[in-house]
């Protein structure tokens, strides 16, 4: 599904991602874990199309057509989705207008029709249910005023909504008590399928325990630095980044 | 990566054009360019006034003339040369209105163009509509209905002919000739505009609705509106303006009067999108308006307003709030882009105990445009209790446009409670990103956020207005911001 070959990519002239590789296919879990500034986060804005990142070398495809060119509104329409590690407050527009907007303006990119009233509400009342959103929620301002949980939680609850091939989960666990990780981890585990993929970028391993990854890469220094599978995460755990720094010399 | 930055969008602003910028071309009856004593006995004269009325405008041109035009606004333009401009202009056929089908087909195609349909209003809306076309009303709707509850609702040359005892009462009592510059122009020249009064505890059945336009390149439009609500009555006022694309400025300088008197409650929402200029500033219609509502006891006056077009606006919908326990509340969003300026707010005056008034304003600047809030707080000394909550919110898209405040508070009474918020806001990247992620565009993402900034002041809007008001501020901020 997604292919990332020999990635480099900067900011303002500072190197970031230095060939980076990585492949995930449909019905993956893939878990990026890394000390911070290993370029984690950069990895998952340029993937959804930030534009303050200049890609110097390497390709981005998605279902082998390659995206690196696509604006990220036409990035979202094909299936690319990012739970922020930061979500942004918008006053004044309700989480329900929000995600009403987002799901027909991606029909219309289709060249579809509006999605039914009716079916948009049932919709929003079954999402809501799966993570446990207050229905009072769904009706105050984005992200205004939200607790950090409520805020992962609101990713998740569009995620659901929108569906997407390909999900980024951006340190959705940061900011998260443990009853609020094991609501949003559920969901997720949930929207899996075998035609969708997803992958979770964290520090720690405690995501993991909920949503058991196929394989977890260590990121550093804007390269992945060494793969294995969810046991590469404990080991992680225990012996922390430094240990992977020293194998490397 | 193709991104929308703010280049991209820059190069859009300077290319979007104005939307309703077209021309309906019916036959008109113009006066020759110039000002002076004859030109004032002419208009009285052409539209057969009393001469109460005409006696009313001279004195009204003579202190005029020795009034200077006010520069304490934000706002830079030049100075209209009063003798070139043309201060009569009505369309040559006045079709008689039975029915819609005798209107000038051209004209219908306008309302067309706008959206506007009559028949549809009519009919689903429940809306009468009086339309001011080039001075001259030129449709009259629903006025058996309004008739049937003794509500006088017609334009007000026509009211100064058929009832002159309630104009002669009323008109210039709030805004008295001498007040301004602009409101002492008007109440020289005025060409047309509306009349309506509620009787004694009526309640005015439908939302009225006037629809001005300018039309003809260098006619100036002077409007006056009185309404006059009548003890317990209510009324809902609706005003919306669009005008047709023109090279030299515009000037229009309107007076609206509001008299709501004991219990009675008026709400007067305004829709306005004059042109605003071309992209290089060019152009645009130049808007100096007075508005005041005066409260007796126990009455309410709401000023809602949508102010998107214009190349200059100096407007200060203002309530005195004269009665005790009387109410006066203004809630406005001002959107400006390219060169516009706008220099709008509110002045409330508390004279009565327990008055209490509300400001809510929402500044939108883009392009190279400048928004400035302007409003006066006076609480007088005897307005025991006097309560005042003014929120002042601006946003900002861009780097080359400005948001201005201006709160002047004054209380005389040391039991007045004033309070006032104010906040200043940028349409960020992250906020567009996020949007954009969500498979939203640049373009919807910003009429989204500034929809959501907007909502106080839209919610306060009749319904079908409100979607128009929506519809506008997305015209007018169409490509804004990176």
């Amino acid at each position: 599904m997604l292919k990332i070959n020999n990635l480099h990519a900067s900011i303002d002239d500072k190197s970031i991602l230095k060939g980076l590789n990585i492949e995930v296919k449909a019905g993956e879990v893939h878990a990026i874990m890394g000390p911070n500034g290993a370029g984690k986060s950069t990895l998952a804005n340029i993937i959804a199309g930030k534009d303050e990142y200049e890609i110097t070398e390497g390709i981005i495809e998605l279902d082998g057509e390659d995206i690196s060119e696509l604006a990220p509104e036409e990035r979202a329409h094909n299936g690319v989705f990012l739970s922020f590690q930061y979500p942004v407050e918008i006053p004044g527009v309700s989480v329900t207008n929000f995600i009403k907007t987002a799901i027909n303006e991606t029909r219309k990119a289709k060249g579809l029709e509006d999605m039914p009233a009716k079916d948009m509400l049932k919709m929003i009342r079954e999402k809501s249910e799966l993570l446990e959103i207050d229905r009072k929620f769904l009706s105050r301002s984005l992200n205004e005023g939200f607790s950090g949980g409520e805020k992962k939680r609101n990713e998740i609850f569009q995620m659901a909504m929108l569906q997407p091939k390909l999900a980024i989960l951006d340190e959705t666990d940061s900011g998260l008590d443990i009853d609020a990780l094991r609501i949003v981890a559920n969901g997720v585990n949930k929207l899996k399928s075998k035609d969708n993929a997803v992958i979770v970028i964290t520090h720690y391993q405690r995501l993991l325990e909920y949503i058991v990854p196929d394989f977890v890469h260590v990121l550093h220094d804007g390269k992945i630095v060494k793969t294995g599978d969810a046991s590469l995460a404990l080991e992680l755990e225990a012996k922390g980044y430094d240990w992977i720094k020293q194998e490397l010399v | 990566m193709s991104k929308y930055t703010e280049d991209n969008l820059r190069e859009e602003l300077k290319t979007k054009e104005y939307e309703y910028g077209f021309y309906t071309d019916i036959e008109s009856e113009t006066f020759a360019k110039g000002l002076n004593e004859d030109v004032v006995r002419a208009i009285s004269k052409k539209k057969n006034e009393p001469q109460w009325m005409t006696d009313w405008r001279l004195e009204a041109f003579r202190v005029w003339k020795k009034m200077e035009e006010p520069d304490w606004a934000n706002v830079k333009y030049p100075k209209p040369n009063f003798q070139e401009i043309a201060y009569y202009s009505a369309p040559k056929k006045k079709p008689k209105l039975n029915s819609l089908d005798e209107v000038d087909p051209d004209l219908l195609d306008t309302f067309k163009k706008l959206g506007i349909s009559l028949d549809e209003q009519k009919r689903l809306a429940n809306v009468a509509v009086d339309i001011v076309m080039d001075s001259v009303s030129v449709a009259t709707t629903f006025k058996k209905t309004l008739g049937e509850k003794g509500i006088i609702f017609m334009p007000i040359s026509e009211a100064i002919q058929e009832h002159p005892e309630l104009v002669k009462k009323y008109l210039g009592t709030v805004v008295p000739t001498s007040d301004n510059f602009y409101a002492a122009l008007n109440s020289a020249v005025f060409s047309d505009g509306s009349f309506c009064y509620i009787p004694k505890g009526v309640r005015c059945p439908m939302e009225l609705s006037t629809y001005f336009r300018i039309n003809e390149g260098g006619t100036g439009q002077f409007e006056r509106t009185l309404v006059v609500a009548d003890k317990g009555s209510y009324v809902s006022y609706l005003e919306g303006c669009t005008a047709p694309q023109r090279d030299e400025n515009q000037l229009h300088a309107a007076v609206v009067e509001l008299i709501a008197m004991d219990d009675a409650e008026i709400k007067y929402s305004t829709v306005q999108n004059w042109f605003p200029g071309d992209a290089n500033g060019k152009g645009g219609v130049f808007n100096f308006v007075t508005k005041r509502g005066l409260c007796e006891t126990n009455a309410k006056i709401s000023w809602t307003q949508v102010e998107t077009g214009s190349a200059v606006t100096w407007k200060y919908p203002s309530c005195i709030l004269k009665g005790n326990n009387s109410v006066g509340e203004f809630y406005s969003i001002a959107v400006t882009n390219h060169y516009q300026q706008a220099d709008t707010g509110t002045k409330m005056i508390h004279l009565g105990k327990n008055t209490r008034s509300t400001i809510i304003s929402k500044g939108i600047s883009a392009g190279k445009s400048q928004n400035s809030y302007r409003g006066l707080v006076q609480v007088n000394a005897r307005a025991e209790n006097a309560r005042n909550f003014s929120q002042c919110d601006s946003l900002l898209m861009g780097n080359e446009c400005g948001a201005h405040t201006f709160p002047y508070i004054e209380a005389k009474n040391k039991t007045a409670q004033i309070e006032h918020e104010a906040t200043t806001s940028k349409i960020g990247e992250d906020q567009l990103f996020y949007c954009n992620q969500r498979g939203i565009d640049t373009e919807k993402a910003i009429a989204l956020i500034v929809n959501g900034f907007s909502k106080e002041v839209l919610n306060k809007l009749p319904m079908e207005f409100a979607v128009e008001a929506q519809k506008l501020l997305e015209i007018s901020l169409e490509g804004s911001v990176g």
